[in-house]
């Protein structure tokens, strides 16, 4: 159960209410945390649980909800050869988040690629431009509601258009 | 014959075009450029078992020394300044073959990010359908290739600047 994990454990007792869920998934551990405080979640478990390899940023899109986008870490344990998964909610009102750029390098470009596909803003970033997508590229791609065919198409509308 | 033939069978007598454009559809080397999956059937194309080199053509790693391109692959938008600044850089005369359902189409690639066919950038000058052709299918654009440089007219007189290169009406 997740209930039991070390990590969860301990982010619970370290941040308390800040920690909105935590789940088990076939041995999968996934963390939902407020985004408020995810660079001290995220340097809690790097420094004191060995999480030391950022796997992969990403968002996704939940269009339609309250909180749209759901920006995702993947986390991994090179000693104790073990994964978690912290994921934050941000809302398309204020489509922000802090960056994790400065507790590791490779969160530079995992944050610009978000950056680029879904128009997540990473606070305190060294360089936040496009990194897929040419530079003088409008919208963000990987967002539910930009057209599939490109903006001077209309919406897909599956096998009839 | 009506012509005599003094110096026995050393003499042929024909067109300058037509010499030239046997010098041209002899060596097509085009430009090493791949983009996608049809660059490996590019490939197994110039490799032993097809080998285009019996045709004369050669993969040439520069632009300046290549007289075609073979659009091999998936053309996105990112990608398409970079091609066409290659094909600005051949020297003239230049073919151009567009390789796959993606260079002619945008195959299945009906996305933002992908030209819906080279054709709206390049001239082209052979289709090849599939995805991917199989070398075969290469093979024969390229001489349909030939066939087409073959029955260009007053390629000798543009070489040495009288006039237009004329292409055959496709």
């Amino acid at each position: 159960m997740a209930e039991n994990n070390r990590a969860v454990v301990m982010l619970k007792e370290r941040f308390g209410d800040c920690v909105l869920d935590c789940k088990e998934f076939r041995g999968e551990v996934t963390v939902t945390v407020k985004k408020q405080r995810i660079v001290e979640v995220l340097k809690c478990l790097r420094d004191d649980l060995r999480y030391n390899f950022l796997t992969d940023v990403t968002a996704v899109d939940y269009l339609g909800r309250d909180e749209r986008f759901m920006v995702v870490y993947h986390l991994y344990s090179i000693p104790n050869k073990d994964r978690i998964r912290v994921k934050a909610p941000v809302c398309e009102a204020d489509c922000s988040i802090d960056s994790a750029s400065g507790l590791w390098n490779t969160a530079n470009w995992l944050e610009r690629e978000a950056f680029d596909l879904m128009g997540i803003i990473f606070n305190n970033h060294p360089n936040l431009v496009r990194i897929l997508m040419t530079d003088d590229w409008v919208g963000h791609p990987l967002r539910k509601d930009y057209p599939l065919q490109g903006p001077d198409r209309e919406a897909y509308k599956g096998r009839l258009s | 014959m009506g012509v005599d033939q003094p110096l026995g069978d050393n003499i042929i007598a024909t067109s300058l075009d037509s010499l030239v454009n046997w010098a041209r559809k002899s060596s097509i080397w085009p430009m090493t450029f791949g983009l996608a999956c049809c660059a490996i059937e590019m490939m197994a194309t110039g490799a032993a078992k097809h080998d285009l080199d019996r045709f004369g053509i050669i993969f040439r790693a520069s632009p300046r020394q290549a007289d075609c391109i073979i659009i091999a692959g998936t053309v996105t938008k990112k990608m398409l300044p970079v091609i066409k600044t290659v094909y600005e850089q051949m020297p003239e005369p230049k073919w151009v073959i567009a390789m796959g359902a993606c260079a002619c189409s945008g195959g299945i690639f009906d996305t933002y990010s992908v030209v819906q066919g080279i054709d709206e950038a390049l001239p082209v000058d052979v289709y090849i359908p599939g995805c991917p052709p199989r070398p075969e299918a290469l093979l024969f654009g390229l001489m349909k290739l030939q066939d087409k440089i073959s029955k260009e007219r007053n390629s000798f007189g543009s070489a040495i600047g009288l006039g237009e290169r004329l292409e055959p009406a496709a």
